[in-house]
């Protein structure tokens, strides 16, 4: 026992010495970082919520990530394989990745292919439940060509071949590690998935599950004079409102994430001058979705489905634009969202190549238009001062997730909905349970029994190929399927799926984009979707702290290895 | 009465796998999911399987077996095999209650969040009981004097302030404004001198105040409500009759007498203390036992909730028992035979 | 009861309710308390009528104002005004807290009572109370609102329906720390000599505790309900916020507490008056429940 403690310290004393010797790694002491929800486990294949996912990316690493552009950044690579270096074949089934050399684990032993390879088989393995399967969609073989050289192969041609190992949610771990963990055994290595061995700037010392992750700097790290911080706190719990308040009004943290509070409240934390508000815009857009079926309870198990026959009143084209344009989307972006939200009438928003003009002209309110509309095509006001026509009643069921943003947003479409003569009925459900698709549960957002219903969702990366073909008639949520699909407007149109299918055959960036334009444009059109905000993430850190670039397609701390004090 | 505790310990087996059961029906009948956190990039199928990899394909019978087993008995084998540091009926593939979304073993997590629930939540029971005892016996003793009138004002009000509140107003006075004491708990911090000691002291601060509060509060209320009952009754006449002296009547009779109801409440609420304080831990980032079960229950990770709170239930039926032991004690009158 | 005791007064052989009236008015408190109680009523009841600004209506050019002439308590983060907001939110918090308090105090009186007094009907009781106490609150709530909200939002309306929702939710997890505590006094009052006296003239049991059990355990019950009306009003905005209770539109104490706390900097005065409406209302309910208790106790009532 002494003699092994006089060893390590021993071994410590050369490692610090080391150290000094190599420029300044560590040098810029202890960093604290708050993620007001708790990490439960540093294997990202095991758990995709983005605390789990980014606590793991300061320790493993994709072979590429992208930058706060959503540039492609070679990591563990020298150079990004293409069809114009030849890393990606011309029928474009294979792509080609060509390690650097020279790369160590923690640990200290080598990087190579085989780790490569393994990650895809413990990802790709039936049993292991791995929850970034989707990362590994078409993939039929991974191989080794050499140490340094890994080749995938696909079962078709893809034209975007970059879902493996590339971004956060794909790193590659180490096979010596895992080797006894693939499959079913997965979840019994409670040790490699709380410690894993990485080639990041830090390594795991101490994990409390669900509370606090503690990081030193990783002494094998590629780059001798980083990370500038030797000791990292990962600290968890609490809510956005309390870690805002530990940066930016007592300065006990460094950084916190996801500040999701009324922005009124943001912008008088951050005038106390201790820290800086932070935001950058990925693919997200809160949107209502518009049931295109009829969600009336009578229905029975027909309730919500296409076989329940279409809705009362959403199904008229009139009504559905009234409604887009009786909102005032710079207002609910000024309100919930400050710096984090931009108003917009389009799904896919960004990149900006995806981004469609056509359908701008919902950016601005106007009462009088829907009104004039709605009072054009019959919808006559009732003595209650609600709309009808032929008995139907413009009264709508709106639910959405308890969110404090949210139940304003929703106040404030009641309103305005409400001078349009439409009778709004707020609903809001547990996101555990509103997201958690239990199959006994009436209040899924799968169900949809509402007429109208409010979330976010967005895509990883770059390539929206997945996202936009979420809307095609095969993806709709029936009890048939388990109600497991995203169609949730239950939109259906033929056109659609055949752009959908065209886009999957077509490879030239310039041809996808405007295929995923006037998908966008048709979905928008035909009022399957009413979006409402382009929504930001939002952090801040403390003044003290440097380098950070916040970047909304990959980890919020993608360059923690470049920050310092 | 050692008949009557041996009777009702063997009872409150049947009673307690009877309540164990019945948490499992309600978690299990819970529209929650294991899945529901997750982003929503992650496609339905691929949601599908993860549920089948945690083993939710099976039948309610088949998992709640499984729960019995893994925690009546290879638990504790576990806890025997740590300790003797031997190797017993396979430990090699021996299942452990294992959580959904850490995937690691529960107990193992309880252990671990333990320490700062019982020094946090702890203390602040014990804090809160020591202030309310002696409140209650003033204000009863001068009913309807200042001290009184101040001590139901303070309670009442106390009381009625939530702790999301006074958790957050305490923070926002003694942290941000005055920059006395940290806003955020350190689990990591060991006390291994007078520093470290004064660093801990000073994090406990203010959710110890929060929490004892809301004990106090309560705790006072029925000390105070007992002693009036009790300071009319004939017995304190006699006793004051005989020429005692009042502080012997006070404190050995009338006290002794009215501890019924505040015992009963102590009791009430010590399986609480292990339980944690899921707002205030929440609100000082404790990141105690009771933020462990609030984040099990949002995230649907049954096995944890359920081993939780099973082991609440296992604490409640204990504290209950002891309350009723006492009851003897104070009154021995009061005989169950 | 002010009224049976109001109508009763004049007859002459003075009734057990003339006493405990008369009592109750000489207890200052109490009188305070009472008095205190019945305009808050009287204020959220009827205030809405005069104050005719509708809770809410969104006036977002006068978010987060101070207090003010045209709203008196200020305004929130969307420009509704307070002051309704707090009117509006007091008839549904009395009501609920009320309600579902009275509920809880019936349920935990009542297996007290009969626990403590019917020795064979102790254990099982009991261990029903230990099992209530071991439910797991939270996931409990998600089923009960899977069950039972569509069901009774069909039957009764959304807003009746929520609201028999949300009182029995309490009331039904709420009564064990109450029968707990009455059992353990009837257990202690049943051996004292007045009880063995009146049981050895055989008074019936049913009379035994009317009679002599119910009043004697009046002070811990009194001290339940003020502390019941708090949490019952707490616990409500906790049961809102899962989805369970009123849609988000609808103001409750509870709610504008929660929403305002993190308000408390840039717009102090929306967190004082939803806080203070609690508490005073709590603090109110604990004087009228301290007259109730004097009141009942025959060896004060004779001086």
């Amino acid at each position: 026992m002494k003699m092994k403690t006089i060893l390590l310290g021993a071994a410590a004393a050369v490692a610090l010495s080391a150290c000094a010797a190599r420029a300044e790694r560590g040098a810029d002491g202890h960093l604290n970082i708050i993620y007001w929800q708790a990490a439960s486990i540093l294997n990202p294949f095991l758990s995709g919520g983005t605390k789990d996912t980014e606590a793991a990316s300061m320790v493993i690493e994709p072979l590429a990530r992208y930058d706060e552009k959503g540039n492609m950044v070679p990591y563990l690579v020298d150079e990004i394989p293409t069809v114009a270096n030849g890393g990606i074949s011309e029928d474009l089934t294979t792509i080609t990745w060509k390690l650097s050399p020279g790369i160590l684990w923690s640990d200290g032993t080598p990087f190579t292919s085989a780790d490569v390879v393994f990650t895809a088989e413990y990802c790709m393995h039936p049993e292991g439940g791995c929850q970034q399967e989707t990362k590994f969609s078409g993939v039929t073989n991974v191989e080794a060509l050499d140490d340094l050289t890994v080749k995938i192969t696909f079962d078709s041609p893809k034209p975007f071949p970059y879902g493996p190992f590339v971004g956060v949610e794909s790193p590659i771990i180490q096979a010596a590690q895992f080797a006894n963990c693939i499959g079913a055994d997965a979840p019994n290595c409670t040790a490699e998935n709380f410690g894993p061995f990485g080639t990041g700037p830090f390594r795991v010392t101490e994990f409390k599950a669900n509370d606090v992750v503690s990081y030193e700097a990783n002494p094998n790290y590629r780059d001798p004079a980083k990370p500038a911080f030797a000791t990292v706190t990962f600290k968890g719990g609490g809510d956005a409102a309390s870690a805002a308040r530990a940066v930016l009004e007592t300065g006990e943290f460094d950084y916190a994430w996801n500040l999701q509070i009324d922005p009124t409240i943001l912008t008088q934390m951050a005038a106390g001058g201790k820290g800086e508000v932070v935001s950058s815009f990925g693919t997200s857009v809160e949107r209502l979705m518009v049931n295109l079926s009829n969600p009336s309870a009578d229905l029975g198990d027909k309730r919500s489905t296409l076989e329940g026959g279409p809705h009362p009143f959403l199904t008229d084209p009139i009504v559905r634009t009234a409604l887009s344009t009786a909102i005032d989307r710079n207002l609910l972006a000024e309100v919930g969202y400050g710096a984090a939200g931009k108003p917009t009438c389009n799904v896919l928003p960004a990149p900006a190549i995806y981004a469609s003009t056509a359908n701008d002209a919902c950016l601005v309110q106007d009462i009088a238009a829907a009104n004039a509309m709605l009072d054009g095509a019959g919808w006559a006001r009732g003595s209650d001062g609600i709309r009808a026509k032929d008995g139907v009643r413009l009264s709508i069921l709106y639910q959405t997730s308890t969110n404090a943003v949210r139940q304003d947003t929703q106040a404030l479409v009641k309103q305005w909905w409400g001078e349009i003569g439409v009778e709004t009925e707020l609903k809001n459900i547990d996101a555990a349970v509103f997201f958690g698709g239990d199959q006994s549960s009436p209040d899924t957002y799968q169900k949809l029994f509402a007429d109208i219903e409010m979330y976010t969702n967005n895509f990883a990366g770059t390539d929206p190929e997945a996202y936009m073909n979420s809307w095609t008639c095969g993806d709709i949520p029936t009890p048939a399927n388990n109600w497991l699909g995203s169609n949730m407007p239950r939109y259906c149109n033929p056109e659609y799926d055949a752009l959908a299918a065209q886009m999957g055959q077509t490879s030239a960036l310039d041809d996808r984009a405007a295929l995923a334009k006037a998908m966008n444009d048709l979905l928008m059109q035909e009022g399957a979707m009413i979006p409402l905000i382009h929504r930001g993430d939002v952090s801040a850190h403390s003044n003290t702290l440097q380098g950070v670039l916040m970047n909304s397609r990959d980890s919020e701390l993608w360059n923690i290895a470049d920050w310092s004090r | 009465m050692l008949n009557y505790t041996l009777r009702r310990l063997m009872f409150s087996i049947p009673v307690l796998l009877f309540i164990s059961f019945i948490i499992f029906l309600i978690l299990d009948l819970a529209p929650s999911d294991p899945t529901g956190n997750l982003p929503l990039t992650i496609p339905p199928e691929v949601r599908e399987k993860i549920r089948e990899s945690l083993g939710l394909g099976q039948p309610m019978p088949v998992r709640y077996y499984k729960w019995c087993v893994q925690f009546f008995v290879n638990e504790p084998l576990n806890i025997w095999d740590q300790y003797w540091g031997t190797c017993s009926f396979g430990c090699e593939d021996r299942l452990r209650v294992v959580s959904y979304v850490t995937r690691s073993p529960v107990v193992d997590l309880i252990v671990q969040r333990m320490p700062q629930t019982l020094w946090v939540v702890g203390m602040s029971y014990v804090v809160g009981i020591l202030i309310a005892i002696p409140i209650g016996v003033i204000s009863a003793y001068k009913q309807y004097s200042w001290f009184d009138q101040t001590g139901t004002f303070v309670s009442m009000v106390g009381f009625s302030v939530p702790p999301f509140f006074s958790g957050v107003l305490v923070i926002i006075i003694f942290s941000v404004q005055l920059g006395w004491f940290p806003s955020i708990y350190d689990t990591t911090l060991k006390v291994v001198s007078w520093d470290t000691f004064m660093l801990q002291v000073r994090q406990m601060v203010m959710p110890v105040m929060v929490l004892a509060l809301q004990t106090t509060a309560q705790i006072s209320r029925f000390m105070r409500a007992s002693m009036l009952d009790n300071l009319n009754q004939d017995y304190v006449r006699t006793a004051r009759a005989k020429g005692m002296k009042e502080s012997v009547v006070l404190l050995v009779h009338v006290l002794r007498n009215s501890l019924i109801p505040v015992i009963t409440v102590i009791a009430l609420g010590i399986p609480a203390v292990f339980g944690g304080a899921i707002i205030t831990e929440q609100v000082f980032k404790v990141n105690g036992i009771g933020q462990l079960l609030i984040i099990g229950i949002q995230g649907g990770d049954a096995p944890l909730v359920q081993t939780l709170t099973f082991i609440f239930a296992v604490m409640i039926v204990m504290a209950n028992l002891v309350a009723d032991i006492m009851y003897g004690i104070l009154d021995p009158r009061i005989r169950y035979d | 009861m002010t009224d049976t005791a109001t109508t009763t007064k004049t007859e002459a052989p003075r009734s057990q309710w003339a006493d405990v009236w008369d009592q109750f008015r000489t207890h200052r408190g109490a009188m305070i308390g009472a008095a205190f109680f019945v305009f808050i009523c009287l204020l959220v009841t009827f205030g809405p009528m005069l104050w005719t600004l509708e809770p809410n209506y969104i006036d977002i050019r006068a978010k987060n104002q101070g207090p003010s002439m045209a709203h008196p308590f200020g305004t929130d983060q969307l420009g509704r005004d307070t002051f309704a907001q707090v009117l509006a939110g007091g008839r549904v918090s009395l009501l609920v807290g009320v309600t579902a308090m009275l509920l809880a105090l019936f349920l935990g009186t009542l297996v007290g009572v009969v626990a403590g007094y019917f020795k064979r009907l102790d254990s099982p009781l009991m261990r029903l109370t230990d099992l209530f106490l071991a439910l797991p609150i939270l996931p409990l709530l998600l089923v009960i609102i899977m069950l039972f909200r569509d069901t009774l939002r069909a039957a009764f309306g959304p807003e009746t329906g929520i609201f028999i929702l949300v009182v029995s939710v309490i009331g039904i997890t709420s009564w064990m720390h109450t029968a707990r505590i009455v059992r353990g006094d009837v257990l202690s009052l049943k051996e004292q000599e007045f009880v063995l006296a009146a049981r050895s003239i055989g008074t019936p049991s049913r009379r035994m505790i009317l009679r002599h059990i119910l009043p004697n355990v009046m002070s811990p019950i009194m001290v339940s309900a003020t502390l019941g009306i708090a949490t019952a009003i707490i616990t409500e905005s906790a049961i809102s916020f899962l989805g369970l209770g009123f849609p988000s539109d609808f103001p409750t104490w509870g709610r504008l507490l929660s929403d305002s706390t993190n308000f408390m900097t840039l717009n102090p005065e929306r967190v004082i008056w939803p806080g203070l409406a609690i508490s005073l209302t709590v603090l109110s309910v604990n004087y009228i429940g301290d007259g109730l208790r004097d009141a009942l106790d025959p060896r004060i009532r004779g001086r």
